[in-house]
């Protein structure tokens, strides 16, 4: 593997992203189902300060902007909405390498509260790419007006990632999101995700491929996910592992 | 039934899937596990696709793949 200091050799994947940032702005993403609000959300914390274009080499728009919390630049990247990160579709295949790949150093999951079981499938494949997420669970106006009540704090617990409410379109809730995001960074909001655990003959399979792994990539991404994928027999994931560590 | 079959604003539930692999995968990830109830919305102008409530968001699916979920009809 070429690259040998952990930080650019980062920067230098979320270049072939379009995200250029340097050490002292985070990258946050934007992920979630299609039509939850993100962009409503991303709008909101980025103002007049964003820009778009398309993600490199696909016709799908990509809109980055930055904004400023208690002193500090982040870096926001809005991802297509998805109901999935199967790469099943080019907007799921942008959202997954991002996340995966560009490494953000928080992804944030914009959820539908009115339809929350529905986020959920989107919710555990991110959980299995990153521990590094919240949950910003949005439209709360509208559950309320369909008299649907969500134990934040329970969900919160269960999920083991923290739980934001929202109402971005009134701007309602964005300071604790900013703040959780601050905190993320900051490495002061930790979390412990509850992950899928798989049939013997998965876990087996899986305890021998990621210390294999660990010698030709390093430490730097998740192996366990990636490890998965191999079993899958991904092979948009597998042109990627040749593309970059080749050498 | 199929789900095609459902007519413009009546109900059914999912019963099981006749597909394999990523077309598969992809009808589960739209929601599409057996149990859900699902709605037909309304057809498009041509026929196809056709637009189904389910779990709360709008889906616009065409006929081989509608084709693909056994359902159940249910009254509401
Ligand atoms: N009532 C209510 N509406 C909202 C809220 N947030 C966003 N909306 C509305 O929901 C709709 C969809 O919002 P977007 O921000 O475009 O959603 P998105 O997730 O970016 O959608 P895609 O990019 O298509 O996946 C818009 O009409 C918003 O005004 C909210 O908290 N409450
Ligand atoms: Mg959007």
């Amino acid at each position: 593997m070429g690259l040998t200091n952990q930080s650019s050799g980062i920067n230098v994947l979320r270049e072939r992203f379009n995200v250029k940032s340097n050490l002292e702005q985070p990258v946050i993403a934007l992920a979630g189902n299609p039509n939850t609000g993100k962009s409503t959300v991303f709008n909101a914390l980025t103002g007049l300060n964003q820009h778009t274009g398309n993600w490199p080499g696909k016709t799908v728009l990509q809109a980055q902007g930055t904004f400023s919390y208690k002193g500090v630049e982040y870096r926001l990247v809005d991802l297509p909405g998805t109901y999935s990160l199967l790469a099943n579709s080019a907007e799921e295949e942008v959202a997954r390498d991002f996340i995966y790949f560009g490494n953000p150093d928080v992804t944030v999951v914009v959820g539908d509260a009115t339809c929350l079981e529905r986020n959920l499938n989107l919710v555990y494949q991110i959980m299995e790419i990153t521990p590094k997420w919240i949950f910003c669970l949005n439209l709360m106006d509208e559950a309320k007006r369909k008299k649907v009540y969500i134990n934040i704090e329970k969900l919160s617990e269960k999920l083991g990632i923290p739980v934001i409410p929202t109402v971005a379109r009134k701007e309602e809730g964005l300071t604790d999101l900013k703040e959780a995001i601050a905190g993320m960074v900051r490495g002061e909001l930790t979390t412990r995700p509850r992950l899928v655990r798989y049939d013997r003959e998965i876990e087996e399979a899986l305890d021998y491929l990621v210390p294999r792994l660990s010698s030709v990539i390093g430490e730097r991404y998740n192996l366990r996910w990636l490890a998965l994928k191999l079993l899958d027999g991904d092979q948009q994931i597998i042109n990627h592992l040749q593309a970059q560590f080749s050498n | 039934m199929k789900m095609f079959e459902i007519q413009p604003g009546e109900y059914a539930r999912v019963r099981s899937l006749e597909a394999e692999g990523n077309i598969r995968r992809r009808l589960l990830d739209l929601g599409l596990v057996p149990g859900t109830l699902v709605q037909n919305i309304r057809r498009s102008p041509l026929g196809d696709p056709t637009l189904y409530a389910i779990r709360g968001a709008m889906i616009a699916l065409r006929k081989e793949e509608a084709g693909l979920v056994n359902v159940d009809k249910e009254e509401r």
